[in-house]
């Protein structure tokens, strides 16, 4: 199986007629059995088609169109407007909202998020790439176009989460070629808020039969990984972690900004070198090199599984 | 970005906190006229982005505005920490009977902001929180729903604090937790807040950081307290060589080629994404490496960026040979970077296979990418060679050795 997504979900492209969104329209639909892009939004672009995928005005119009609810929502329109197009996805019923878009401020994504909370919704992001199920469906630009996706990402059993989207693939890819496939691949996002961290998506990997293990790709900054080794400790999880812990030279540069919004190192909780030893102390190994993480993982699922 | 003592102060008396009579000024003449103003003791604040400065010898004591104007010109040129000051506050010495914490920061596990209030103030808020824990209350609020008294009259009676300080306290703490929500601050604090012999209320010193990608939207304010568009305030200034960088990706709207950091090492890098180039860059130095740059390629840029960007780097003093690397790319096409760091070694009068050490990018396009790469003769590799190994050959030649 899968978590989040499977091959019946449907989705929207909010901001669908955006250069960027034409593309990932595409690829999403050519990848695995096809992407169930329901419709488009674009305000004032009622009436035209991308990809044979109809567009409309408002979500309302899209979801009265397929005539039940829609799962899901890409969200690809620019920073000042994402606020209000997840408010109106979130608002018309929409339960699963991945933020594509870069540079928003954060008490915009607090708002967004709190909302969600209340309606039962989840967000995915905002600065990610999206999700993928191998061979299956992927929902935003992740992996890039299928043939690229299909390179890289293959079937498996293990969960991929990710602070980088580029670094999903990269992880993804060595993980396929040492004959490891992903059960579900998450591209969550680099900002300081995001909707989903790695310990708010272990359970719904610790209830996926199909994943036996999960590799993440963390940075320095934010307390995302001291959250997730609560997680772990305290619920006793099922499913080894392998972490690959990228910019550790930020550690010598204490407010300085490299990467991703959320990287800047403010305390000392923040610093590559701090998280990688809390992260051992809840029993996560931490790879130095992306290349040693199949061998670490599978080391791990298989005395778990011989225990 | 952060703000300067003088304009944190002034963002909090705009929010309706009182404040003391203070000035602003570049000028010992000027500060020596505050002083006179004031009409009493004074303290000579030195204006800079850097913690220590009381250590430094940049918080000084004035008895008379002459000794305020001594003060201010010995302050004004006083280097702290690498920072030369941006001016000095002159500040009335109040008769403070005791001092108060008050702060406001985002929780990014809740996804809520928090409200911090201590009886202890004057001391960092970390210190307090370890030694007396119970002096120290915390209370997320929601993003939604609008702020009310009753939250700040929690925060800061769970502390201890009761009676008219309680009641006068309310609104100060409200006011910081509303000016932090409406300008987009990721920190916004008073410390200390001191009470006054007459029971009333103060701000003392103030810090605040506004987010970066918010600052659109706060032109107005930015405007007033006088803080240019350009000002990025990281903990350096930049150089010349990244402010060229900044150049670089402003040419044109398509992708990215920027992010320049200068290092003084010998090997250029022209690497991207984001995560891919925090992990090339551990990468280079875990191999023995100098990097004489960082940077972040994404977004496909167009040939012009990425020719640019990568001249900027071959011309850098001290820079040999660059690598070209970036974990797989499904955005960015593997033939226009490829394009414009060959473009940018033909143009500089370079061959391109002496002076790409390595190039490493998987991906879209990439056997459109690697033909190019393969008539000028430049050591490629596909997604086989791992970011670690392209780090560890691109460390090797311009070692000239087997690296470690």
């Amino acid at each position: 199986m899968s978590i989040l997504i499977d091959a019946s979900t449907t989705f929207i492209v909010q901001g669908i007629t955006g250069r960027e969104a034409v593309n990932l329209t595409r690829e999403c639909l050519d990848y695995g059995t096809g992407a169930k892009i329901v419709g488009g939004v674009t305000p004032g672009r009622l009436g035209r088609d991308v990809h044979g995928v109809p567009v409309f005005d408002t979500v309302a119009q899209a979801v009265e169109h397929h005539g039940a609810p829609i799962d899901g929502s890409v969200v690809t329109v620019p920073p000042a407007f994402t606020k209000d197009a997840v408010f109106e996805a979130i608002e018309n019923g929409i339960k699963l909202v991945v933020i594509v878009t870069e540079r928003i401020p954060r008490r915009d994504v607090a708002q967004m998020v709190e909302l969600a909370t209340l309606r039962g919704a989840r967000i995915i992001g905002p600065n990610c790439l999206g999700i993928i199920v191998p061979d299956v469906i992927k929902m935003g630009g992740i992996g890039g176009p299928a043939k690229n996706a299909a390179q890289a990402y293959t079937p498996g059993p293990i969960g991929v989460i990710s602070r980088s989207g580029g670094m999903t693939t990269e992880m993804s890819s060595t993980l396929s070629a040492a004959g490891l496939g992903q059960s579900t691949a998450v591209s969550i996002g680099g900002d300081a808020i995001i909707g989903s961290t790695y310990a708010e998506l272990m359970p719904l990997f610790e209830a996926d039969e199909q994943t036996r293990g999960i590799v993440i790709y963390t940075e320095p900054g934010g307390r995302m990984e001291a959250e997730l080794s609560r997680w772990v400790t305290e619920n006793s999880s099922r499913l080894p972690i392998v972490a690959f812990m990228a910019g550790r030279f930020m550690d010598e540069m204490p407010g300085m900004s490299f990467g991703h919004a959320g990287t800047i190192v403010e305390g000392k909780e923040d610093t590559a070198g701090e998280k990688i030893e809390r992260l051992a102390q809840a029993g996560i190994r931490v790879a130095e090199r992306i290349e040693d993480i199949p061998t670490m993982i599978s080391e791990q699922i298989e005395s778990r599984a011989g225990a | 970005m952060r703000f300067f003592e003088f304009e944190a102060r002034e963002v909090v008396r705009r929010a309706g906190i009182p404040v003391t009579d203070y000035g602003f000024t570049t000028d010992p003449a000027e500060a020596k006229a505050i002083a006179e103003r004031i009409g009493g003791p004074t303290v000579i604040k030195s204006q800079v982005l850097t913690g220590g400065r009381m250590k430094a010898g940049g918080v000084k004591f004035a008895d008379t505005p002459g000794e305020a104007e001594a003060h201010a010109a010995e302050i004004l040129e006083l280097e702290i920490n690498g920072h030369m000051p941006r001016g000095v506050l002159v500040d009335p010495r109040a008769e403070v009977e005791q001092e108060y914490y008050a702060g406001v920061v985002w929780d990014g596990t809740r996804k809520q902001p928090v409200m911090i209030f201590s009886p202890v103030g004057g001391i960092d808020i970390e210190q307090v929180a370890e030694e007396q824990p119970d002096k120290v209350g915390r209370r997320h609020f929601s993003n939604i729903l609008p702020l009310s008294d009753f939250q700040a009259k929690e925060v800061i009676a769970s502390t201890g604090v009761t009676g008219s300080d309680l009641n006068r306290l309310v609104p100060i703490v409200l006011r910081l937790a509303r000016l932090f929500v409406e300008n987009d601050m990721v920190l916004a604090e008073i410390n200390p807040l001191g009470r006054l012999a007459d029971g009333s209320f103060v701000a003392l010193d103030a810090h605040m950081d506004i987010e970066n990608e918010a600052r659109g939207r706060h032109k107005k304010l930015l405007a007033d307290l006088g803080v240019g568009e350009e000002e990025t305030r990281q903990a350096r200034e930049a150089t010349p060589f990244e402010l060229a960088g900044e150049e670089v990706d402003a040419q044109d709207h398509r992708g990215v080629a920027g992010n320049v950091t200068e290092f003084d090492g010998d090997l250029g890098l022209v690497i991207g994404a984001g995560g891919g180039s925090l992990t090339l860059f551990d990468a280079v130095r875990a191999h023995g490496g100098r990097p004489a740059n960082y940077c972040e390629i994404g977004g496909n840029p167009s040939v012009a960026k990425a020719c640019g960007l990568a001249k900027l780097v071959l011309s850098k003093p001290g820079v040999d040979k660059i690598a070209v690397m970036m974990s797989i790319v499904s955005n960015t096409r593997v033939d226009i970077v490829a394009r414009g760091v060959i473009k940018a070694c033909l143009e500089l009068g370079l061959d391109p296979a002496e002076k790409i050490a390595i190039f490493r990018i998987p991906g879209a396009w990439e056997e459109e990418g690697f033909k190019i790469l393969e008539r000028y003769g430049v050591d490629y590799a596909d997604r086989s060679v791992s970011l670690n190994e392209a780090a560890r050959r691109a460390v090797e030649k311009i070692q000239g050795a087997p690296a470690r």
